[in-house]
């Protein structure tokens, strides 16, 4: 029953999803306020989301099942990966053997939904969205486990991210060293590409293929797309800040810590244009998984 | 990878709010034919123009493009100058030249703008659409209106530039300057950018040529054509400007032809502020002769060709016209073909093809469904907010 409402409420379905929300206002507003214009009011997504439940769902012809799961699916991942999040970083002494890669296995589902969604759709954009978000997830997957891995070695070769957000309260966090700061920045840029914000929205551009993988879909299961979207905007930097920045996870710390980061995100979204697909690969897998090496490399060599 | 799909660009879609139709023949990401379909929004122009008296004209043909309302009618009244050998008075020539350039600054700033959106950059779309806004306030304070200036008239021009208008035109003209000079510096050094437009959507000089393409498409693929300086009209031969070339070809080229066109429209109109002479705005015009006449303008897209004939009426009997992105558009099918998709959609763009729609608007209380405002009343509060500015 507490496990059932963890998974429901707190940290789960029901507090997530009213985090990420409110973190995706925080991106438009600060969006807006950059390129000079007003931007909603904080309830808009709500409200969007509520206005879209509304809507009707229009299912095309296809694999019914798949189309219908995806979106779901990639919500209930999310939401498990925040219950393990936030009952981690509540008792971190509670981690289970193994949990670190339960939780990257997660991390990779919201792609794979749009994925599955998109190629459902059997709408040709889509497939084109559907080509560029798997080459994209190739992309980033590969250095992102590199950096996730300079950790595991950091934290004395442990699987436990309890045991990785333990040893960081003992010894400092991981941005602390040479091998974490790079393993971190390297995070920071896969997770743009996770969360797929500019330079890396390249499976759903708008001007290119009118939001690709989603384009078939609409009312209940676009809510459920845009809410998995949200939550991810709150999952990914918590997941981050468990990992390379640990050292203080009272509320505040976490709270100023996850402020920071999607400041960062903005950031990058708002000063550059949209990449090729061809070329955000070259990016990964050159400079980036370079970088990630360099950061496994160090973190055997201790630093 | 040899299964074709069709990806369309149109007629209604977020790339180009405008209904134009591109078929692209795609295989994988690679683009391998395009089919280039247009006509979604044939207005009868040149037909309504005949039935419509000399002064009239100018009002139509304004309003065959939002953004080039300066050019049609300019190249309308040069046609019927032309035709009837009407002499322009110095001050007029001097005042329509200031308004050409405005509208080209204005027109380039607006595609940077777009340009930046279709490669997913909002942040320049929103900052170039911002820094115009100066500029069409100057427009306002001088012609009353934003985008329909309604400047030109046969034998003149229909309001003058007073010298108190002189003094805030100088100074959004340095507001732009600064303005251009960081889209220079963010356009010209962004990696991102370099990465994203160079090499991209090349028409090479020869194809340019052979396709007949025009202004600032033209320009950077290193042809040497301008009618502002091969066939002088305005006040353009009384001045000291140069003509922007580029030999890539690329979309980085069209990019820079546009930045630095837009300080040559900014030097153009300083030395004409200074130089305008004062007197007449405008002729007196009797009887339109039996004949033809030709008259170009140099649009922000390139060349716009008027042909008018009068049998002695009051009436043109034909009148033609040939806009810019005709001959651009066309090109499309040789500069995106080859390209990625991401490449095609901001090469179909960088031609600068022209939006030509209006809309009306109506404010409503949803609550209490009533109308809040209509279409007379933001007429009534553009013109207080002109007699505002006017003011100041």
């Amino acid at each position: 029953m507490g496990l059932l409402l963890n998974f429901l409420i707190f940290p789960g379905f029901l507090f997530s999803a009213i985090i990420g929300l409110f973190a995706s206002w925080i991106d438009r507003k600060v969006t807006a306020r950059i390129q000079w214009r007003i931007g909603p009011p904080w309830y808009q997504n709500f409200i969007d989301l509520i206005k879209l439940l509304g809507k009707e769902t229009i299912i095309p012809r296809g694999n019914k099942f798949t189309f219908l799961f995806a979106p779901l699916g990639g919500v209930i991942s999310i939401t498990l990966v925040a219950t393990i999040l936030g009952k981690l970083l509540i008792n971190p002494t509670q981690s289970v053997l193994g949990d670190l890669i339960v939780v990257l296995y997660l991390l990779i589902i919201p792609a794979l939904a749009m994925i599955l969604g998109g190629s459902s759709s059997g709408n040709p954009l889509a497939s084109v969205g559907v080509s560029r978000e798997m080459k994209l997830v190739l992309a980033y997957e590969f250095p992102f486990i590199l950096s996730v891995l300079t950790m595991v070695i950091k934290a004395g070769n442990t699987i436990r991210l309890g045991q990785i957000i333990t040893y960081q309260m003992d010894y400092g966090s991981g941005v602390g060293s040479l091998s974490g700061m790079l393993a971190f920045v390297v995070a920071v840029l896969c997770m743009q590409a996770k969360l797929g914000l500019v330079p890396f929205d390249i499976s759903e551009a708008e001007q290119e293929i009118i939001s690709g993988v989603f384009i078939e879909y609409s009312g209940f299961l676009l809510a459920m797309f845009k809410l998995m979207k949200s939550m991810l905007l709150y999952i990914m930097p918590l997941f981050l800040i468990s990992l390379y920045w640990a050292e203080n996870i009272g509320i505040y710390s976490l709270i100023g810590k996850y402020v920071f980061l999607l400041v960062i995100i903005i950031l990058i979204k708002n000063t550059s244009p949209r990449l090729r697909v061809d070329q955000a690969l070259r990016f990964f897998w050159g400079p980036v998984t370079l970088l990630a090496s360099l950061a496994v490399i160090l973190a055997m060599l201790g630093r | 990878m040899s299964h074709k799909v069709i990806i369309p660009i149109g007629p209604y879609h977020p790339l180009q709010e405008e209904p134009e139709f591109f078929k692209l023949f795609v295989e994988g990401e690679k683009v391998s034919d395009i089919e280039i379909v247009i006509g979604y929004n044939h207005r009868g122009i040149e037909k309504i123009c005949e039935s419509k008296h000399f002064d009239q004209v100018a009002f139509v043909v304004e309003r065959i493009c939002g953004i080039c309302s300066t050019s049609h009618p300019f190249a309308y009244v040069n046609a019927v100058e032309d035709l009837a050998q009407i002499e322009v008075p110095e001050r007029a020539l001097f005042i329509r030249t200031i308004i050409a350039e405005m509208e080209r600054l204005h027109s380039h700033l607006l595609w940077l703008g777009l340009a930046g959106h279709f490669i997913g950059y909002n942040t320049v779309w929103m900052w170039a659409w911002r820094y115009r806004e100066p500029l069409l306030d100057c427009f306002e304070m001088i012609s009353g209106n934003r985008n329909h200036y309604a400047m030109m008239k046969v034998g003149g021009v229909r309001r003058d530039i007073l010298d108190e208008y002189i003094p805030p035109l100088k100074k959004a003209l340095d507001e732009i300057n600064r303005a251009v000079d960081m889209f220079k510096g963010a356009v010209m050094d962004d990696p991102v950018i370099h990465a994203r437009l160079k090499g991209i959507g090349v028409l090479t000089y020869d194809q340019a040529v052979e396709w007949s393409v025009v202004g600032p498409t033209a320009r950077a693929s290193g042809v040497d054509i301008d009618v502002r300086r091969d066939d002088p009209y305005g006040a353009y031969n009384r001045i000291d400007w140069t003509v922007v070339i580029r030999k890539e070809g690329d979309v980085f080229a069209k990019t820079v032809v546009r930045i630095l066109e837009m300080y040559e429209s900014i030097r153009i109109i300083r030395q004409c502020l200074n130089k305008m002479p004062k007197g007449e705005i405008d002729a007196e015009v009797k009887d339109i002769p039996p004949g033809e006449g030709i008259g170009h303008a140099e649009a922000p897209r390139g060349e716009v060709f008027h042909y008018v004939r009068s049998d002695g009426t009051n009436r043109p009997i034909r009148h033609k016209v040939r806009a810019p992105s005709y001959m651009n558009v066309a090109s499309n099918k040789i500069a995106a073909v080859g390209q990625s998709i991401s490449d095609a959609t901001i090469t179909l763009a960088a031609v600068d093809p022209c939006y030509c729609c209006t809309e009306r608007v109506a404010v409503i209380d949803r609550f209490r469904n009533r109308k809040i405002l209509d279409g007379w009343d933001l007429i009534r509060l553009s013109q207080e907010k002109t007699y505002k500015l006017r003011k100041k």
